[in-house]
Parts: C-alpha cells; sequence; structure tokens
C-alpha cells in the first residue's frame, strides 16, 4: 500500500457564514504529481492551507504523509509549502534568504540552495525585490526544495509567470519528483498546462470533490460519443457526464471505456485532461470519486439549482 | 496504473541521493551526455506525451538514429527538458520494454534492445503496394487527401484501441539479447 500524501475526512471550513469547504474526503497517495483544479473560489487554497496547517478546520480532519496530524511538527517538517504569488521577502537577499531559512529549519541543503540558484542564474547578493517574476518564483521554490521536503505543496505556482518562466518552474519542481522521489500536490485554474505535468487529478468545485483519481484511469474510462442529437435521449448504456447538442449533431461524454459498445451511427473518441475537467464543471452534481461506497452521480445534497460554475 | 517507482526504467535516477547530489541541469541546462536522440512534444497532436515520446523512439529506430546499445534520454533529463511528470517518461519507457525494444539496465538507465530498420523492410514494399491500391479506390470514392488522412488516423485509432495499446507487436521487433548486468 502507498501511503497518502493528503488525507482529507468530512473536512470543512467556514469563513463566518461563507462555507469554504464542506464535507471534503479525499486521499491523495504518494509518489504523484497531483493537479488540484476548480474555478476560482472552489476551495482550493482552503484545501491546501488546511494541509500545510495554516488553517484550523471547522468540521472533520485532515492528516499529512501517512497520518501525521496537519500542522503537527513532524508534519511541518516534511511538507515544503509555496504560497500564492510565491512570495520572498523583497528587501533580502537571496544570500539572505538562505541564511534565515536555514536557520529557521531543522533540515536545510544550503549547497543544493546555492548550485540551483547557481544554474538559474540568480546573483546571490541581489534583493529578492529586484529579481524578476520568474527568478523570484524560481528563489521561493529553491528554498523550499531545499528542506528536503517528502511533500511539496504548491497554490497557484505559475499564474504570475511567462511561458518560459513557467516551464523552468516545472521543470524544478517535476526534476525534483524524478531525483528524489517528492511528492506534489499544486492548485491551478489553468487546466492546459497542467495535461503535461500532473498524472493525479482532484476537480474541487464550489467547496466539494468533484472528481479524483489517476490521470491515466481517468482518461481511460471516459469518452466522447458523437451521434445524430436525435437519438441523444435515447443514449443510456453508460452514464452521460455532460451533453453538448446542436440541431443535428449531439457530444456525450459519457463514462465508458474503450471496451464498452458503441451505438450504431455513433462514433467514439478518446478525450483529454482539459476536456474532462470542463464537461464536470458544467455538470456540478456530477461525480467520478474512488471507492465503492462514492460510485457515479452523487446526488446534489442540496436544493440550489445547479448552475455552470464557470 | 500506478507506474512502480522501484521499476529498472527508474534505475537511472535511484543513484542520486537528494536533492544535495547536485550537478543536475534542471529548468533547461545544457543536455547531458549519453543519448542519440533528444525529445520533442507536439502539443497539437492530440497524441497522450507518453506515445509520443515511444513513437518519437520507434521512428529513430526505423531511421537509424538508435542502434541496439544506445543508451535512450535519462528519465531525470527528459523531464527536467520536457517539463513533464516523470511518470510520463516511465511509462514511455515500460512501453518500450513491453515491445521489446528496450531494457533498463540497473543503476545505468534504459538501452535499446532490437532494432526496427531491418524487419519490416521486404514487407513494407507489399504493404506500401496494396495501401496505394486502397488510396486509388478512396480517391475514385471522392476522398481529398484530409479525408483520406483523417478516415486513416480514425481507423488506426480503433485499430490500436481494439489491440489494447501494447502487448503483442507481431514480428516488429528483433530481439538482440544484449550482455544486461
Amino acid at each position: 500500500m502507498t501511503m497518502n500524501v493528503i488525507e482529507a475526512s468530512g473536512l470543512g471550513k467556514r469563513y463566518g457564514s461563507a462555507r469554504a469547504l464542506r464535507e471534503c474526503t479525499l486521499a491523495i497517495p504518494a509518489g504523484h504529481v497531483a493537479a488540484l483544479v476548480g474555478p476560482n473560489g472552489a476551495g482550493k487554497t482552503t484545501l491546501l492551507n488546511l494541509a500545510v496547517g495554516l488553517a484550523e478546520p471547522t468540521a472533520g480532519a485532515v492528516t499529512v504523509l501517512g497520518g501525521l496530524p496537519a500542522g503537527s511538527p513532524a508534519a511541518l517538517d516534511g511538507i515544503a509549502f509555496v504560497a500564492q504569488d510565491t512570495p520572498v521577502y523583497k528587501n533580502l537577499s537571496a544570500a539572505d534568504m538562505l541564511h534565515l531559512t536555514a536557520n529557521l529549519n531543522r533540515r536545510f541543503d544550503r549547497r543544493y540552495a546555492k548550485e540551483r540558484l547557481g544554474e538559474l542564474g540568480i546573483p546571490l547578493n541581489r534583493k529578492a525585490g529586484k529579481l524578476s517574476g520568474g527568478q523570484q518564483a524560481q528563489l521561493a521554490l529553491t528554498v523550499a526544495l531545499a528542506r528536503l521536503p517528502r511533500l511539496l505543496v504548491l497554490d497557484e505556482p505559475m499564474a504570475m509567470l511567462d511561458p518560459l518562466a513557467r516551464h523552468d518552474f516545472m521543470a524544478t519542481v517535476l526534476t525534483a519528483a524524478a531525483d528524489d522521489g517528492v511528492s506534489v500536490v499544486l492548485s491551478s485554474h489553468v487546466l492546459a498546462e497542467l495535461e503535461r505535468v500532473a498524472d493525479y487529478l482532484i476537480l474541487l468545485s464550489r467547496g466539494r470533490v468533484q472528481v479524483a483519481g489517476e490521470v491515466d484511469g481517468l482518461l481511460a474510462t471516459h469518452r466522447m460519443l458523437t451521434g445524430p442529437a436525435a437519438e441523444a435521449d435515447r443514449y443510456t448504456e453508460r452514464p452521460v457526464v455532460h451533453a453538448r447538442r446542436a440541431e443535428a449533431q449531439a457530444h456525450l461524454l459519457v463514462r465508458a471505456s474503450a471496451d464498452d459498445p458503441v451505438p450504431p451511427g455513433w462514433e467514439a473518441h478518446p478525450v483529454g485532461l482539459e476536456e474532462l475537467a470542463m464537461a464536470y464543471l458544467r455538470e456540478p452534481g456530477a461525480a467520478a470519486l474512488p471507492g465503492p461506497a462514492r460510485g457515479w452521480a452523487l446526488p446534489p445534497e442540496t436544493g440550489e439549482p445547479s448552475e455552470v460554475t464557470r | 496504473m500506478v507506474i512502480d517507482k522501484g521499476d529498472s526504467t527508474q534505475a537511472d535516477t535511484s543513484g542520486a541521493s537528494p536533492a544535495s547530489a547536485g550537478g543536475g541541469t534542471p529548468g533547461g541546462g545544457p543536455r547531458g551526455p549519453g543519448s542519440p536522440i533528444e525529445f520533442r512534444l507536439d502539443a497539437t497532436s492530440g497524441v497522450p506525451t507518453y506515445l509520443q515520446l515511444v513513437q518519437q523512439v520507434e521512428h529513430a529506430l526505423r531511421l537509424g538514429y538508435l542502434k541496439p546499445g544506445d543508451q535512450l534520454p535519462k528519465v531525470r533529463d527528459v523531464v527536467a527538458w520536457l517539463a513533464i511528470n516523470p511518470n510520463t517518461v516511465l511509462k514511455a519507457y515500460k512501453e518500450l520494454e513491453i515491445k521489446g525494444l528496450a531494457a533498463g539496465r540497473p543503476g545505468q538507465g534504459t538501452f535499446v534492445q532490437a532494432t526496427l530498420s531491418q524487419v519490416a523492410l521486404p514487407e513494407l514494399a507489399g504493404l506500401q503496394k496494396s495501401l496505394l491500391g486502397w488510396l486509388t479506390a478512396a480517391d475514385a470514392a471522392g476522398l481529398d487527401q484530409d479525408g483520406i488522412v483523417a478516415l486513416f488516423t480514425s481507423a488506426l485509432r480503433d485499430f490500436h484501441e481494439r489491440r489494447g495499446g501494447a502487448g503483442d507487436r507481431r514480428g516488429a521487433a528483433s530481439a538482440e539479447t544484449e550482455g544486461v548486468a
């Protein structure tokens, strides 16, 4: 059995009367680059803040790294977190940042940090505030990785970066995953760029987990069926997640594998990660979650209208 | 499916101790020595990333860029160059192993074990001939070039899916057993 790097059960967080997260139950296994995806306000940051111990849940519980209570000293020791906008101390030089972080942490690999910054061409004596956005992000990431974490948590790491800086930033993250087996959980609302990066997907919608699973498994169990719109309603063989129809033609995203029969007159195509996620985001009532108890199509528990969320 | 991290294809990264090992070239630094080829990705092709890697190795084998005994790019180098998930590279190399085209050597990396270039050549001419016959029929039926490509691509995809992807590449690879450690 692989360990779970984040495990939540019935997790909830209220800010006053606003419920940022509710009844969130999930288990993210180690050894993945897991993408936490959802529209703005879905609860991504809240979930990550609870997992790294920056916030206290108002319901349920969350553990990390195989059962350690979130926020406990042992948990903090094994997790590195880079918050939104990859914050650095603007008035400190990169060297000062390394010195400070080294003294604040039990474990810190100064040699790795200096070598990384050297490779990236980031001058140690320059104030962090004077570095480019990409360099600031790399500095924050280097400081995080030099702590030799087992779990790296990144909240919207690429939002502020240009395409080249995104590529280099993710290359650093993924190299750490390849070299040292660091598990990664990162949030994003940019689906397209996750396709190559993530091999585990958690889709969060309106404070709930809607889809969770390995990307390969999710893609293998979903197909896009294209056929005559008039027959779309008659398709009942497999659950339909989302239907788009024009006058003549309809596209049905269905939960079916390549082995499932395709009705005569219909064409089946494999789906991509972005297409799949979009279909679920447009159908907040649909769910694809692991485990027999929480299978296909959870009925919405509230009477709220299932409006399109984006 | 989780790819077993302990698999031999991972071997080329297992020697590295935590980040302190250093000397790496992440973020698109200078290219590492070792492999005659380097991967690229086509974001618009719609072909899954791992399959693009598999196809590029096969292509390189057909064209002779890669020969038995050559090393495939190391997993961590591919990850650093392309910023892709390490499991994707492992999956591609695993697929190449299943096809009998490559083999992992513990602690060293993944190496080409078979060639695709000579094997199919005699058959190739015959296949091309029958394909030309089919193309003539498609042309006569009124299909233009794009239509033919679309039809062929769709048929090929269906064919592969029915086959279940990997597995049985009948007579495609001529295995040459190497002195594997």
